[in-house]
C-alpha cells in the first residue's frame, strides 16, 4: 500500500490511458486487479488510493468485468467517452490478441492425445483456483445468516436445478436487498 | 451478419448485463446457452476453453472471445468481445457522476452490501459446475484439490500452478 501522491499527476492523454492500460493487460496474469491499482495509483498517479476504492466499488457493484468497467470509468473521467474507449481499448488488445492465438493453437493440436491430457490437467487447475477464489469470497461473509441463506438458494438454483440466471436474480436480488436493508437499520 | 453472429453478439450482450460481481458469476449461465442450447460444443470443450482463457493474461472475461472464436472465426471473436465489454461499460460510464454523489447515502450501502450474497452464490455455482466438468479421473480431483489447498494456504502465484497441473496432466493421464 502506498499512500496518495502530494502532487497530482497531470490529465493524462488519450494515448497515455491507452498504454496505460495496455501495460496492466499484458502482464495481468491470474488477475489484473493489483496490476491496475499499482499502475494508477502508484505508478502513474491518476488517482489517490481513496478515490481509487470508490470508483472500484462502483465498478464491482456495476455487472461486466471489475477492471474493465475501471478502465471505461478512468478513461472517462479525464477524457470523456472517448478516453473510456481508449482506455477498454488498451487493457482488451493484448489479451484478446494473445488468447485468439491460443485458440488457434489448441484447434490445431486438440486431438493429440498429450495435447489432450495437458489441457486436461490444465482444466483442473484451473477449476481449483475459481475454487479456491470462491473459497475467499464466501469467507469474510460466514457470520452473516441471512447473506448465507441467500447465497445458499442462489447455489442450490444455479448449480443444482440449473435454473437460467435472468430468473434467479430476479426473484433473489429483491430478496437479498429486504434482507441488507433490514441488517442495516 | 450470419445467425452465428447474431447469436453470439445476443448471448454477450446479455451476460454483460448479468454479470454482476464479475465474470466469473455468469459462468454457469454461459456453459449452460454454449452447451445445451445453443449445442456449440460439447462441455468438455467449453472447460477445455474456459482453462485457456485463464492461463492467458487479460480480466477474467477472456473466454468469451475464445468461445466466439470458435464459433464463428476471427468475427466472431470480435462480435463476442465486444457484447462481452460494450453494456456493461456504457451503464458504467452514465453511472460514474450518479455514484459519487450519493457517496453516503444509506440506500447506496444497502444495495452494495445486498449484492454480496447473490455474488458469493454465484462464484461458488461457477465453480461447482467447472469442477463437475473438469475432474473426470481421480488424478484431476487431486490437481483440483491440491490448487485449491495451495492457493488457500500461500501466496504461490496462479500461473505456477496452472503450469503444474498441465505437467502432471501431460506426464500422468
Amino acid at each position: 500500500m502506498s499512500d496518495a501522491p502530494s502532487t497530482p499527476a497531470p490529465t493524462p492523454s488519450i494515448g497515455a490511458l491507452f498504454m496505460g492500460f495496455f501495460s496492466v493487460g499484458i502482464i495481468g496474469f491470474g488477475g489484473v486487479l493489483p496490476m491496475a491499482r499499482r499502475m494508477i495509483v502508484e505508478e502513474r498517479r491518476w488517482m489517490t488510493a481513496g478515490e481509487f476504492t470508490d470508483l472500484l466499488s462502483l465498478c464491482q457493484f456495476l455487472p461486466g468485468g471489475n477492471v474493465i468497467n475501471l478502465a471505461a470509468a478512468i478513461g472517462l473521467r479525464f477524457r470523456g467517452v472517448a478516453g473510456g474507449c481508449a482506455g477498454l481499448a488498451g487493457l482488451m488488445a493484448a489479451p484478446v490478441g494473445i488468447v485468439i492465438l491460443l485458440g488457434a493453437v489448441y484447434g490445431r493440436f486438440q486431438n493429440i492425445p498429450t495435447v489432450r491430457h495437458l489441457f486436461a490437467g490444465l482444466g483442473a487447475a484451473a477449476a481449483g483456483l475459481i475454487l479456491a477464489l470462491s473459497i475467499k469470497i464466501a469467507w469474510p461473509m460466514r457470520r452473516n445468516y441471512g447473506g448465507v441463506a441467500i447465497a445458499a438458494i442462489c447455489y442450490v438454483a444455479i448449480a443444482a436445478l440449473r435454473v437460467p440466471l435472468l430468473p434467479t436474480m430476479a426473484a433473489l436480488v429483491p430478496a437479498s436487498l429486504v434482507v441488507a436493508w433490514w441488517q442495516q437499520r | 451478419m450470419s445467425g452465428e453472429l447474431l447469436s453470439l453478439a445476443g448471448l454477450f450482450t446479455r451476460l454483460s448485463l448479468l454479470a454482476i460481481g464479475g465474470g466469473p458469476t455468469i459462468l454457469p449461465e454461459m456453459q449452460r446457452e454454449v452447451v445445451a442450447v445453443q449445442h456449440w460444443m460439447p462441455a468438455a470443450d467449453f472447460t477445455a476453453l474456459f482453462a485457456l482463457a485463464q492461463a492467458a493474461p487479460g480480466p477474467n472475461m477472456m473466454v468469451s472471445t475464445l468461445i466466439g472464436y470458435r464459433v464463428g472465426g476471427f468475427a466472431g471473436a470480435l462480435v463476442a468481445t465486444l457484447g462481452m465489454i460494450g453494456p456493461s461499460s456504457v451503464l458504467t460510464m452514465a453511472l460514474v457522476s450518479l455514484w459519487h454523489r450519493f457517496r453516503d447515502a444509506l440506500w447506496r450501502r444497502v444495495v452494495q452490501a445486498s449484492l454480496v450474497p447473490v455474488t458469493v452464490g454465484l462464484f461458488l455455482a461457477s465453480a461447482s459446475i467447472i469442477v463437475i466438468t473438469a475432474d473426470r479421473s481421480i488424478l484431476l480431483a487431486a490437481i483440483t484439490a491440491a490448487v485449491v489447498a495451495i492457493s488457500l494456504g500461500t501466496r504461490l502465484h496462479p500461473l505456477w500452478l496452472l503450469g503444474a497441473g498441465a505437467l502432471i496432466g501431460m506426464l500422468a493421464l
